[in-house]
């Protein structure tokens, strides 16, 4: 191997990425692509109203219909015993009690709960003879009063979801020292206070979710195509919880996903019935959503009321924080629904800051709304938002610059221990900070606002030191807490007797780029060249059981499973080399591709030692077993702690509250990067989708309806390249304690450390205009009632 | 509902088909014509992702009837590489990393394609409009508007197409 080969693989190069010749060239093969023969087509009859008993349904017109083949309800699935989604964590309220779990039937049962619930399912030989069978359905429908803010469904005398959930209460529950925080704002110099929603989004990826299953009567086994994150995790759910079928039965294949951001981390019960009915119908079932279906059944994202309260000392030094959050869980619990709003948000309150008490506490209600989930941070963003608006806030009421009421805070000394629970392992805040501020030109910023102004516009600055949790954590402290799944993952390095590796990993790729990045991982860990190493994942048939992709922990949990799997096969081509080398195994070095005996020019490359394994001829069999093939399961032993500074420069014009975002700086710490090319552009995305929020996105419901308004692209404003700014990024590094990379993952940063940034900055722009308060997203109407001193009123 | 007998040129290559009157494009090239590489994105011209060109235009395949293809020129991602190799526009993507999940990538392909000619030599702001019918939920469009710019370099000094 030469030189420039091994540049070319290196950890730490933008390595060109080996999925992508299929992409641009329209050979992505994602589920809707995929057609099987005699594929039937399922058509989702959904409920057009937010909460209904069901009285009647009939379907012998629809089962008349051309090419329909059978027409399923709620019966029909409990005529089978069918099971309901199941919740993947129970959270305990402040009194110890378990959560309220009410049951999520895949198709309705007696009662419908918000727009969009599954009625009923209609398989037919096309898909459009299945649409318009849907029309033949007759479903009578007692119409009741719905409830779709959080809020109002917690006050006595609210319409209720759930006969299970009085008060529509799922718990209240809450984290931290009650005591000890009443006591810091008992001696407090200054108080701030902040009313603050985090608006409720829906995630949109591109790729619509799709399902196609497949029952083979020859082996009693099913084959389920799914747009999915976490292809086991499906399969575990859906066979042990809903369909009880054995698991070993089951394959599932999460192909090319177009996009998750967390909403295809679910299992959904579109999921569940293809498969169900494709034993029914003995047929292939396809079913893909289209957009309107989307908005009304991907699970949405945040949705947060918050009232929250900083105590400080006279220097701008923080002494205590109480939060009070309302969140919205939907008309069910989703998945992982229960632990967004409690062990991924309360814990990340402290941020990067020695706050030395904390109490929060969040009431979680359900409504007729879809149900809410993990969407890209989940949890995080609405932490980071409550923080850093509070701490720009108390910067201006304490009349301290926003920069440096942070830098007074910082926590410097590491590991450091919260009061909420986490234990930071590493990180360097001032140092991002001062890059960032570089970066933005801090320093020039007031001959810019002059300049601004001098042409009548206003410009401002804003800040967002946050901090995430990721590569969530270590699974027996996670189900002492309520997880009701492991959260390690599984790497297999499978080396062919030529010495080219096949890569198995629980991880899945929807666009983060594994199959380059977990390349790069093994070819510069073994000294063989990118080429050489291809990753499988995405197939319950191929890999070991893993935990998927979500949380931004693919490279710290996944990267690490395969370095221990390379550990293993390290240590076995030691023994091997020993004896082709005629050498003691412990005087055996692996380096550059070689096995060498120490201080020697005696080597044997790692080919020679992979055909030794598979061809045993000079071989020690007696006490080794041939083959070069190694798994292993890598279960974190802390989460990891991405945090960074966001900068953002905006310009308003206060004639017609337009906002532009002149500029945006970021500087993360992610630990050590693998291909920063491949973290640039997570880091692009994450800032667009955390701008989005910010500037545009906003699910709106009729608060009497419960009908979605904004259930298409021309009512959910989707950030377009002509919306948004060129980004400047750049990141510091401190590498990870704990993982075998020292890695923290990057998936999640931009869109849980921009929005209060963008929010700052445009609050920082119009406070000459007597402005101190702003609701995302910053529409022009909402900003310039907030300069005419009439804030809209939010929903 | 009887059949209409449609033909046109498919990246080239003349086809024939029987599609529905009521039958869109993009399910002819997806269903009919085994071309997955135009997606469905949301199928109400909003998204950009079942983008084509049709007789040196871009055209939003969901939005146009497959017999509006008629006697027409069809153009999809899986024409603009040849023989193996790819189009600048393809090969800048990927140099830039324009994609990520790469369902987006296959109309902001084709889009790029029939913008540089409408403007070979955009600035950045001209990209972002031009390109503003097609969404991409993964990578921000900065490695998009970068791509655009490094293909339109390569093909100026290439002297067009
Ligand atoms: S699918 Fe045609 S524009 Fe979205
Ligand atoms: S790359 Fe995923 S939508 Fe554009």
């Amino acid at each position: 191997m030469n030189a420039p080969e091994k540049a070319q693989s290196a950890i730490g190069a933008s390595v060109r990425r080996k999925e992508d010749y299929r992409f641009l060239t329209g050979g992505g093969k994602y589920t809707d692509d995929v057609t099987l023969p005699g594929q039937s087509y399922a058509y989702f009859v959904r409920s057009p109203h937010a909460h209904a008993k069901i009285l009647k349904i009939n379907k012998s017109a629809a089962l008349k219909a051309p090419g329909v083949i059978a027409v399923y309800t709620g019966d029909d699935t409990a005529a089978d015993k069918m099971g309901g989604l199941p919740c993947g964590w129970l959270i305990k309220d402040v009194k110890g009690e378990p959560m309220k779990e009410p049951p999520h039937p895949p198709l309705a049962q007696g009662k419908v709960r918000h727009v969009g619930d599954q009625v009923a399912v209609i398989i037919a030989e096309t898909y459009n003879q299945a649409k318009d069978a849907a029309e033949l359905l007759e479903v009578d429908y007692d119409v009741l009063p719905a409830v779709v803010d959080a809020v109002e469904a917690l006050k006595p005398g609210a319409p209720q979801v759930h006969d299970g959930a009085p008060n529509n209460r799922c718990y209240l529950w809450s984290l931290g020292d009650k005591a000890a925080t009443d006591a810091a704002f008992a001696k407090a110099h200054h108080v701030t206070k902040i009313d603050i929603t985090n608006n409720r989004l829906i995630p949109n990826a591109i790729e619509p979710r799709a399902a196609l299953a497949h029952y083979n009567r020859a082996d009693e086994s099913y084959t389920l195509y799914v747009a999915n994150q976490n292809p086991h995790v499906e399969r575990l759910l859906m066979t042990a919880f809903v369909l009880g079928l054995p698991e070993h039965k089951v394959r599932v294949i999460a192909p090319d996903v177009g996009g998750g951001f967390g909403s295809k981390i679910f299992l959904y019960a579109e999921d569940v019935i293809v498969t169900w009915a494709s034993k029914k119908v003995n047929r292939p079932v396809k079913w893909t959503a289209d957009r309107s279906e989307a908005f009304l059944s991907d699970a949405h994202g945040r949705d947060h009321h918050t009232h929250a309260e900083l105590a400080m000392d006279k220097d701008g030094k923080f002494l205590g924080l109480r939060v009070k959050t309302i969140a919205n869980l939907g008309a069910y619990l989703s998945t992982f629904g229960s632990s967004v709003p409690t062990y991924l948000y309360g814990t990340l309150l402290a941020g990067q800051y020695t706050t030395p008490a904390i109490y929060v506490e969040v009431d979680a209600a359900f409504t007729n709304t879809t149900p809410v989930d993990a969407y890209r941070g989940a949890g995080r963003p609405e932490a980071t938002y409550v923080l850093e608006r509070i701490v720009s806030q108390a910067a201006r009421e304490m009349n301290l610059d926003q920069a440096e009421i942070r830098r007074r805070n910082f926590i410097t000394a590491f590991p450091y221990q919260t009061p909420v629970a986490l234990m930071y392992d590493i990180g360097d805040y001032k140092s991002c900070l001062d890059k960032a501020q570089k970066l933005a030109d801090v320093a020039g910023f007031p001959a810019r606002r002059a300049e601004a102004e001098k042409r009548g516009k206003k410009r401002g600055l804003g800040y967002s030191t946050y901090i995430e949790a990721c590569g969530l954590a270590p699974s027996n402290i996670a189900g002492a807490l309520g997880a009701r799944a492991g959260l390690f993952e599984a790497g297999e390095i499978r080396v062919h007797p030529t010495g080219s590796v096949t890569v198995f990993t629980g991880s899945h790729s929807h666009g983060q780029g594994h199959e380059t990045t977990f390349a790069q991982v093994v070819a510069a860990r073994l000294g063989i060249p990118v080429e050489s190493v291809d990753v499988v994942h995405g197939d319950t048939g191929r890999m070991p059981f893993g935990m998927g992709t979500y949380g931004s922990r693919s490279i710290a949990v996944g990267g690490a499973a395969i370095m221990k799997a390379l550990d293993k096969i390290e240590a076995k081509g030691k023994k091997i080399a020993a004896h082709l080398l005629e050498a003691a195994e412990s005087d055996i070095e692996f380096k550059d591709g070689k096995f060498t005996v120490a201080g020697t020019d005696k080597s044997v490359p790692f080919g020679g030692v992979a055909f030794s394994a598979y061809v045993p001829h000079n071989y020690p069999l007696d006490k080794l077993e041939p083959g070069l093939n190694e798994t292993a399961f890598y279960d974190p032993g802390n989460f990891t702690y991405p945090a960074g500074t966001h900068i953002a420069e905006v310009e308003v014009d206060p004639e017609t509250g337009v906002v532009q975002i002149v500029n945006f700086s970021a500087v993360d710490d992610f630990g050590n990067i693998i291909n920063p090319m491949i973290v640039e552009g997570q880091v692009h995305g994450g800032l667009a989708q955390g701008i989005g929020q910010a500037m545009l996105e906003n699910c709106v419901y009729d608060q009497e309806t419960g009908q979605l308004l904004t259930g298409s692209y021309m009512d959910y404003a989707m950030p377009r390249a002509a919306d948004l700014p060129s980004f400047k990024v750049d990141t510091h590094v401190t590498p990870c304690t704990h993982n075998p990379l020292g890695v923290k993952g990057c998936g999640e940063a931009g869109a849980i450390g921009s929005p209060p940034a963008v929010v700052n900055a445009v609050i920082d722009a119009l406070a000459p205009l007597g402005v101190k308060h702003l609701e995302m997203p910053l529409t022009p109407e909402r900003v310039w009632r907030a300069i005419q001193g009439k804030p809209t009123k939010v929903a | 509902m009887a059949k209409t007998h449609i033909s046109f040129n498919l990246n080239g290559r003349p086809v024939d088909v029987l599609a529905e009157p009521r039958e869109l494009l993009i399910h002819v090239l997806r269903e009919q014509l085994a071309h997955t590489g135009p997606h469905i994105g949301c199928e109400t011209s909003h998204c950009g992702a079942c983008t084509v060109d049709l007789n040196g235009r871009s055209v939003k395949s969901c939005t146009v009837l497959a017999v509006q293809a008629q006697g027409g020129n069809v153009l999809t991602v899986e024409g603009l590489a040849t023989n193996g190799t790819l189009h600048p526009l393809q090969e800048e993507f990927m140099q830039q990393h324009g994609l990520q999940c790469g369902f987006c990538t296959p109309g902001m392909l084709v889009r790029a394609y029939r913008f540089l000619q409408e403007n070979p030599n955009p600035s950045e702001e001209e990209i972002r409009t031009g390109m503003s019918g097609n969404i991409c939920r993964c990578t921000g469009y900065q490695n998009i508007v970068k791509a655009v710019q490094h293909a339109a370099k390569r093909l100026q000094a290439a002297g067009g197409k």
